[in-house]
């Protein structure tokens, strides 16, 4: 019916083959993006300035300039001014194409060429090495320019995450976020996970009431909660005298602002536990405690990870809450918070956004291909039902 | 020379020896919160069964319904406690605050709302939202739904998946930072860095700083929620789409219907439900959007949101907490059907169980 074609002796349909080639291009689309940051993030400097990440393996080819010797290093040669030297860097690997003394045209003399320059003769070899003789004794203090191609092989390096990491203060924010993301991931699941029981095996009034302004709560939007929190937290600072902007606080805001869902995707889970697991312990004289302590908890764990993994990269990656409740100071500043400000003040310095960046989505990352069968579970759990 | 160099390298030790503390400080913190959660359930259920110990007699019958009653209130009562400071509060307090001026203390009645249907920077914000509204959940349901149906057909799919899904665990800040760097700009006549103007000039095109071009800018900052939200479509989708019944496939094969037809005839009809759960979860997702505006222009050239819009009133020259509490009930209101929606089929649920 449709037609085949034979690909490596195989035969497939033509069909099938567009649904490669297409997936194929969308699945790169995706991750070139990502792809690219990685890679400009342990380039070379200079050359992640001068070329696109795509060319990161080639040789690169830069222009560059140099002075050859100081007047006073040239000795007389059979009645012509010489003088030797090397305008590279020792080991700096780079290789000369062409020379000029025009900046206008540094690649107006093959390397190895001798060549007519304005005061006498030079010859610049491929390892830097050169001859200069003139006619007459040069004068002044300084040697003449020199212009040059150079093809620089690749290089890749840490440098560029060594400088962020200590330089940059990135490390000490990357401690930061942690400081902020472990209490405000472990909070959160503790009191939800005694909620969620209430809700699913406990009898009180308007129990079914409370559930809904849960189910209400969950898409009221942050912005909401910011104006007067900020201000609660500012009059609770200073009644206390530390400060609206503590560690404290953000675990708390974030707490607050996880359980409706955590509550949720919760009550989802251990509402739907066996019934008779729950009455046979009833009857054995076990306590609503010691069930949900013996029982119900252990059994959650799946529950329980996928919440977890859920809040830790939220906390991880926000970027308002911190705004709101941290401040920007060394010892509080959050990975995120730190990233914006360096878009702004660095903001072509990509050496250092792409390795900060790149700090800043490592954990993620990590998180997220490790667990990612935890992750889709709750995402699964949480939104076909609820939204 | 060295003198500052001995500075440089006590600092760092200091420094080092400060993250350390901090790192001690965050783990007992840890410890003391977890602790303390531990010690308040464990201690009130405690305290609650020695004080209404269960008895023999009418006495004890009541002591024993008394505690019934009260345990649900201990399970709940922290959970209730920061539900009702950190969101109940604070939206009834939002609200009020909008008929508020500035610093919250003189009613102002309708001013901010009538100030908001005036100022051009919040309508630009309002028509901004809205195309962010109909551009990202359609094009990341659309990508999301195209993936699905295309990697469960083929082997390495799992693998295609995993990658796609992967913007998800990044932050919308370092999203930002990845997608300004596809975008970067240099002059017509320096090579290009930025993956998008090389690929243009690579047609022969002139490169152009894409962000700063007003309107279409919007777009090119919406292509970065398109390409975090499109992994959470996909996986969504997928799920329902394994669910479909083979036998209707199998049936429209056998009346002799292609790939194309089966998928749209057959199959999507049978997932509406969940696209539509989908399309409403990212709308909800870009009504809130703020990152990616704050991190990419801070609204400028023409790129304003609602919330950053909202962020800027309250900080700017000390923070006007009545605009600011008004553009959030605008937020709010845009939220309102989504949440009448939920209620709803939470209660129809409900009722089924």
């Amino acid at each position: 019916m449709s037609a085949t074609i034979r690909i490596f002796g195989k035969r497939t349909t033509l069909g099938t083959l567009t649904a490669h080639l297409a997936l194929l291009a969308l699945v790169a689309l995706w991750t070139a993006p990502t792809l690219g940051l990685f890679i400009s993030s342990l380039r070379d400097k200079d050359q992640l300035i001068n070329s696109g990440w795509w060319t990161a393996l080639s040789t690169n080819q830069q222009a560059e300039r140099g002075r050859l010797a100081a007047p006073d290093a040239f000795v007389e040669e059979n009645g012509r001014f010489v003088a030797r030297g090397n305008v590279l860097e020792p080991d700096s690997g780079k290789t000369i194409t062409a020379f000029s003394d025009n900046f206008r045209d540094p690649g107006a003399h093959p390397a190895g060429q001798t060549a007519d320059v304005k005061d006498g003769t030079l010859r610049i070899d491929g390892d830097g090495a050169y001859e200069y003789s003139t006619a007459e004794k040069p004068e002044g203090r300084r040697g003449d320019r020199v212009f040059f191609e150079v093809e620089v092989p690749p290089r890749f390096t840490l440098e560029n995450y060594a400088e962020v990491l200590a330089a940059e203060g990135v490390g000490q924010s990357f401690i930061n976020t942690f400081t902020v993301a472990i209490p405000a991931t472990f909070i959160p699941i503790l009191v939800a996970a005694f909620a969620s029981y209430a809700f699913s095996w406990m009898q009180f009034p308007g129990r079914r009431y409370l559930f809904i302004v849960v189910v209400a709560l969950l898409v009221v939007p942050l912005q909401m909660s910011l104006i007067p929190l900020l201000r609660l937290y500012n009059d609770v600072g200073d009644a206390m005298g530390v400060g609206a902007k503590t560690y404290l606080g953000i675990w708390l805001a974030h707490t607050g602002f996880g359980l409706p869902m955590a509550i949720y995707l919760l009550r989802n889970y251990i509402g739907t536990l066996p019934r008779d697991i729950i009455e046979v312990a009833r009857i054995d004289g076990a306590t609503h405690f010691e069930i949900f302590t013996r029982i119900v908890l252990p059994l959650s764990i799946p529950a329980l990870a996928s919440f977890a993994i859920f809040q830790f990269l939220w906390v991880w990656n926000d970027l308002l809450v911190a705004l709101v409740f941290l401040g920007k100071t060394d010892n509080q500043i959050v990975l995120t918070s730190k990233l914006r400000e360096l878009l702004g003040s660095r903001g072509d310095n990509w050496e250092i956004l792409t390795a900060s960046a790149f700090v800043s989505i490592a954990v993620p990352l990590a998180v997220f291909f490790s667990l990612q069968r935890f992750f889709v579970r709750g995402l699964l759990a949480g939104s076909v039902k609820g939204g | 020379m060295s003198g500052r160099q001995e500075k440089a390298g006590h600092r760092r030790g200091g420094t080092e020896a400060r993250m350390i503390a901090q790192i001690f400080n965050a783990l007992i913190a840890v410890v003391i919160a977890v602790g303390g959660c531990v010690l308040y359930f464990a201690g009130t259920n405690w305290l609650l069964d020695r004080f209404l110990r269960p008895e023999a007699g009418k006495a004890g019958h009541r002591k024993t319904k008394r505690r019934t009653q009260v345990r649900p209130w201990l399970f709940l009562g922290p959970a209730l406690l920061f539900l009702a400071i950190y969101l109940v509060y604070p939206v009834i307090d939002t609200f009020r605050l909008s008929f508020y001026g500035p610093t919250g203390e003189a009613l102002v009645g309708l001013a901010n709302y009538i100030w908001a249907s005036r100022d051009a920077d919040f309508l630009l914000a309002v028509r901004n939202n809205i195309l962010w509204l109909i551009f990202v959940p359609a094009a990341s349901t659309g990508f999301g739904l195209a993936i699905a149906a295309l990697a469960d057909r083929l082997w390495w799919g799992t693998i295609a998946k995993s990658l796609i899904f992967m913007p998800m665990a990044i932050s919308f800040v370092g999203a930002s930072v990845i997608w300004k760097f596809v975008y970067d700009f240099r002059g017509p006549d320096t090579e290009q860095i930025g993956a998008l103007n090389a690929l243009v000039m690579a047609f022969g095109l002139e490169p152009q700083a894409w962000i700063t071009i007003p309107f279409w800018n919007n777009f090119f900052l919406m292509i970065i929620l398109v390409w975090i939200q499109t992994g959470f479509a996909m996986v969504i989708l997928s799920a329902a789409l394994r669910g479909v019944p083979g036998d209707t496939i199998e049936s429209a094969h056998l009346d002799g219907a292609n790939e194309l037809q089966i998928f749209f005839r057959i199959m999507v009809p049978q997932i509406a439900g969940t696209i539509m759960v989908v399309w409403t979860t990212i709308t909800f997702i870009v009504l809130k959007v703020f990152d990616i505006v704050l991190a990419m222009t801070n609204g400028q050239w023409d790129t304003e949101v609602l919330a950053n819009l909202m962020f800027d009133w309250m900080f700017r020259g000390g923070g006007d907490f009545g605009r600011g509490s008004t553009i959030a009930m605008v937020i709010m209101f845009a939220v309102m059907p989504v949440m009448v929606w939920n209620i709803r089929n939470f209660r129809a649920e409900e009722n089924l169980r």
